[in-house]
């Protein structure tokens, strides 16, 4: 079973290649192209060859001759329903049958061929379905207009006078009937639509979209058959096992390869770039104990008298800074704080944590002298496409990356492609051999982009009726941009680290206003690789600003919604969703001896989220979190089910970091190496969660990331109701609560 | 050299003795249903059956089982994903990335086995594997619906009498 398993899913990858071939015939046919519903007129051989894989009525919708209707995807699917949520959108505008709905994924090397017609593949920032909803569903539309105007055209009568649902086509007048199976050919052959004349389908109506479908993508998560990147096994197949130097920036020295000369199944070391060393075999644990076995130096470089001392100083440095990477400003909230009637003043800390996917980093790469092909669990596959290009110095076109669905992304498998640099650098020295590269769990953990490390000093000043006359917060950490992306830094200025705290609405709007308010961000960065790490910076600065407006709160002897309200007058759509929140959630309203409640709202990728904590913190200290209601609106809720698993999800994610989280820094190298030192929160200590959607209509906003920001502070502040001691640092494992 | 019986066929493997169990199933028997997450007995992902109850198998070192031992993947838990866990499991949408998700139901079917229907509590001290979707909540209510279904007791290596792996 498994071999034919493995040989049937092999072929499978095989056979985008074969319908790769066809595509590109098939656009170079069609000139030029158009944005959407991108019209393939195939010619006689690459029909025959697509007869079977059924008809492209446009790049997002193939028919089969029994009506399964293939939908195209091109964002990743690593757990959070995108691909089922994206077939719903396209799917409602087909007016399909869903139970005969597949997709398909496709790959960046089509995609490019195709000129981008499937948009942007990076599956990043909670954008997969908010930011590709309005083409997707174009697409659905175009191909049902097609496919109508097929019938009309067969039956000789007015488009108009047709009804279709379910994918069949009905003229009631002639009684006439067919369904999209038998209409697809004749159906490719119309010129598409102008997408802009395509009204959608108001999500009043909606009946496939909006609707708490199963994921399409569950059967083979049961049984062991998915094949994820780790699995793949190609014909002739090497595996790699990597070290890289533990001290970031450091070097490879030396290493002794005869140590592990003559081990069974041995073929190779390889040293990748400056600062890794791989060892190559027929299967990767010989590969990863050879590794093991073999001594290495390093040249660990000046970075290894980093420790988290030194970064802490660092950070807190920037408090003092003469100026600061970006700011949002109204009044003069330093007077406005030195005159106030009563002042509150906190620093809160987060560290650096590891993104600990389930899959670890891993890339298959086979290097020929006129090809490259990589196999990778990729959030980006136009950048692992990329990145196959520049290691392997082949050009683009000649460069083609299958896409397998993560185990686990988080934002580590999107931009920083490095596992790709890698495996196709060990592969160009086993030209038309397949490698495959496995980290370890060690290595992904100690070799990461850290979410960045930071520190906050916030200060309040309150009137003598306990009204908030100025806020100032100072951020000072470390930067996702000038780590990954310094272009996006100008002059100095760095937004990015503020998310959350926007002035302007849509994206990261923070939810309050005060007379005189400064919020900005220092920046201090240190030699620890950073990325962005699910949420990103929302993460941080919800806990700043959240725990810290319960400290406010609490000053003025107001309670946390109440005062919250008060800053809230120009942010309806933020206190609806806190005040739906706090609703269901019982607020005010006795609970068990022994157990406080706490509260949060966020903005995030254009969601509004708001979460309330049940808490309990025992005399020896331990907390237990019991119950945690949270809500959001996104806008459009495409699958309630899928919408309340990323939810449910998102308490896990960011409990595990409020409980546990945290890398710390020892001799310039990350001191945890395992799930034995980087604890994950198991099941015994998952809250009962309770899920609030709201959407309003009139934005899309993303679910991947959001509520995972509102999680930590809620728990906070209903610790801080426990003990009466507000908690500023993370993780709670090192704060004595009692 | 060692004689394995996974999901009741016997296999002999050319292999190290000191390689963990989960790679030899991986690597040279060429089941990847179990899962590598830590290689340390944290994580869980490389759950599987041994005579009935649940290991993880990258801490086992393969000279260490017995041929007479039996041995049950992912892929020998039933036929047709017919278990009570993996029923259970499709009807309430458990799995995200899906990849810790065969230990998780391996966890699960032992449980049940051991204890048809358990408490919360049981479930709590069983299901000790990691899950970085977070899909907790949902396997708790999925192992609660999976001992309503009965039939829980059935042995995992019966099933594997119709397995054709």
């Amino acid at each position: 079973m498994t071999k034919k398993n493995s040989s049937a899913k092999v072929s499978s990858l095989g056979a985008t290649e074969v319908s790769r071939r066809s595509f590109v015939v098939g656009s170079a046919a069609a000139g030029g192209g158009l944005a959407l519903g991108f019209h393939l007129p195939l010619g006689g051989s690459a029909q025959a060859q697509s007869a079977a894989a059924g008809v492209e009525v446009n790049a997002w919708v193939v028919i089969k001759p029994d009506d399964t209707c293939v939908i195209r995807i091109a964002r990743t699917e690593m757990g959070q329903g995108t691909r089922t949520g994206l077939a719903q959108l396209v799917a409602e505008e087909l007016q399909c049958d869903w139970k005969k709905v597949s997709t398909d994924s496709i790959t960046p090397g089509q995609n490019l061929a195709r000129k981008r017609v499937w948009g942007e593949m990076g599956t990043g920032g909670s954008r997969g379905i908010r930011t590709s909803q309005d083409y997707v569903r174009r697409g659905g539309a175009a191909a049902r207009m097609m496919l109508l105007q097929a019938a009309a055209d067969q039956w000789k009568v007015p488009v108009e006078e047709l009804t279709v649902a379910d994918g069949v086509i009905t003229h009631a007048a002639s009684k006439h009937s067919t369904s999209y199976g038998k209409v697809a050919a004749a159906a490719a052959k119309l010129t598409p639509p102008d997408p802009k004349s395509i009204k959608l389908r108001d999500p009043k109506d909606w009946n496939i979209a909006g609707k708490p479908m199963k994921r399409l993508d569950t059967a083979d998560k049961l049984n062991g058959s998915k094949i994820y990147a780790i699995d793949l096994k190609l014909p002739g197949m090497l595996c790699a096992a990597i070290k890289d130097c533990p001290v970031f920036g450091g070097k490879v020295k030396s290493y002794d390869e005869a140590k592990i000369a003559g081990r069974p199944g041995v073929r190779g070391v390889v040293r990748v770039k400056d600062s890794a060393v791989a060892v190559v075999a027929d299967t990767w644990w010989r590969a990863k104990s050879a590794l093991e076995a073999m001594p290495i130096e390093w040249d660990e470089g000046p970075n290894a008298i980093q420790s988290n001392t030194t970064i802490a100083e660092h950070l807190r440095d920037g408090f003092a800074a003469a100026a600061n990477n970006g700011s949002r400003a109204n009044g003069d909230a330093v007077k406005a704080i030195a005159e106030a009637a009563k002042k509150v003043e906190a620093v809160y800390t987060t560290p650096f944590l590891a993104h600990a996917t389930m899959e670890p980093m891993n890339c298959t790469a086979k290097i020929s002298a006129d090809r490259a092909e990589a196999w990778v669990p990729s959030q980006n596959a136009e950048a692992s496409l990329a990145a196959l290009s520049e290691a392997s110095g082949l050009p683009l076109a000649k460069c083609e990356v299958y896409r397998t669905d993560p185990g686990g992304g988080f934002g580590r498998r999107g931009g920083t492609q490095d596992y790709v640099h890698q495996a196709a650098a060990i592969a160009k020295n086993f030209p038309d051999v397949p490698v495959k590269l496995i980290w370890s769990r060690e290595e992904d953990m100690t070799h990461d982009f850290y979410r960045p490390i930071s520190q906050c000093e916030l200060s309040a000043g309150l009137d003598e009726s306990g009204n908030l006359v100025g806020l100032h917060a100072r951020i000072s950490g470390q930067s996702i941009n000038a780590f990954l992306n310094p272009a996006l830094i100008s002059g100095g200025t760095d937004m990015r680290q503020l998310q959350g705290y926007d002035v302007k609405p849509g994206e990261a709007q923070l939810g309050y206003g005060a007379p005189n308010m400064l919020i900005e961000y220092v920046m201090r960065n240190t030699h620890v690789p950073v990325g962005p790490w699910r949420g990103v910076n929302t993460n941080q600065n919800a806990v700043y600003m959240e725990c810290f407006m319960d400290e406010v709160a609490h000053a003025a002897g107001k309670d946390p919604v109440e005062f919250r309200h008060s800053l809230m007058g120009n942010y309806p759509g933020h206190r609806a969703c806190l005040d739906a929140v706090a609703e269901k959630a019982d607020w005010g309203k006795p609970l068990p001896a022994g157990v406080h409640r706490g509260i949060a709202q966020f903005h995030g990728y254009a969601t509004y989220s708001a979460a309330v904590a049940e808490v309990s913190v025992s005399d020896d200290g331990k907390v237990k979190v019991h119950r945690m209601v949270l809500g959001v609106n996104c806008g459009h809720a495409v699958n309630p089910d899928q919408i309340a698993a990323q939810i449910e999800g998102s308490v896990a994610f960011g409990l595990t970091a409020a409980l546990y989280g945290e890398m710390t820094v020892k001799n310039g190298r990350m001191a945890e190496t395992n799930f034995d030192t980087y604890h994950i929160m198991r099941l015994a200590e998952m809250p009962k969660v309770e899920t609030l959607i709201m959407q309003t209509h009139d934005f899309w906003g993303g679910i991947g990331e959001p509520t995972i920001c509102v999680v930590a502070p809620a728990v906070l502040n209903a610790i801080y109701a426990a003990t009466g001691k507000p908690v500023r640092s993370l993780p709670l494992k090192n704060v004595k609560l009692v | 050299m060692a004689k394995l019986n996974i999901n009741g066929r016997v296999r002999v493997v050319q292999v190290e003795p000191d390689t963990p169990l989960l790679w030899v199933i991986r690597e040279h028997v060429g089941l990847t249903g179990t899962k590598y997450g830590c290689g340390i007995a944290q994580c869980g992902a490389c759950s599987v059956h041994i005579n009935g109850e649940v290991a993880r198998s990258c801490s086992i070192q393969v000279g260490d089982v017995k041929a007479r031992d039996k041995i049950v993947t992912i892929e020998g838990l039933s036929a047709t994903s017919s278990h009570p866990v993996q029923k259970a499991w499709a009807a309430i949408d458990v799995p995200q990335c899906g990849y810790c998700q065969s230990g998780q139901i391996m966890a699960a079917a032992a449980l049940l086995k051991k204890t048809p229907k358990p408490t919360d509590k049981d479930i709590d001290e069983a299901m000790t594997n990691i899950c970085r979707c977070g899909t907790y909540q949902r396997i708790r209510t999925a192992v609660h619906m999976a001992a309503g279904m009965g039939n829980v007791g059935k042995s995992a290596d019966h099933a594997t009498t119709k397995s054709k792996v």
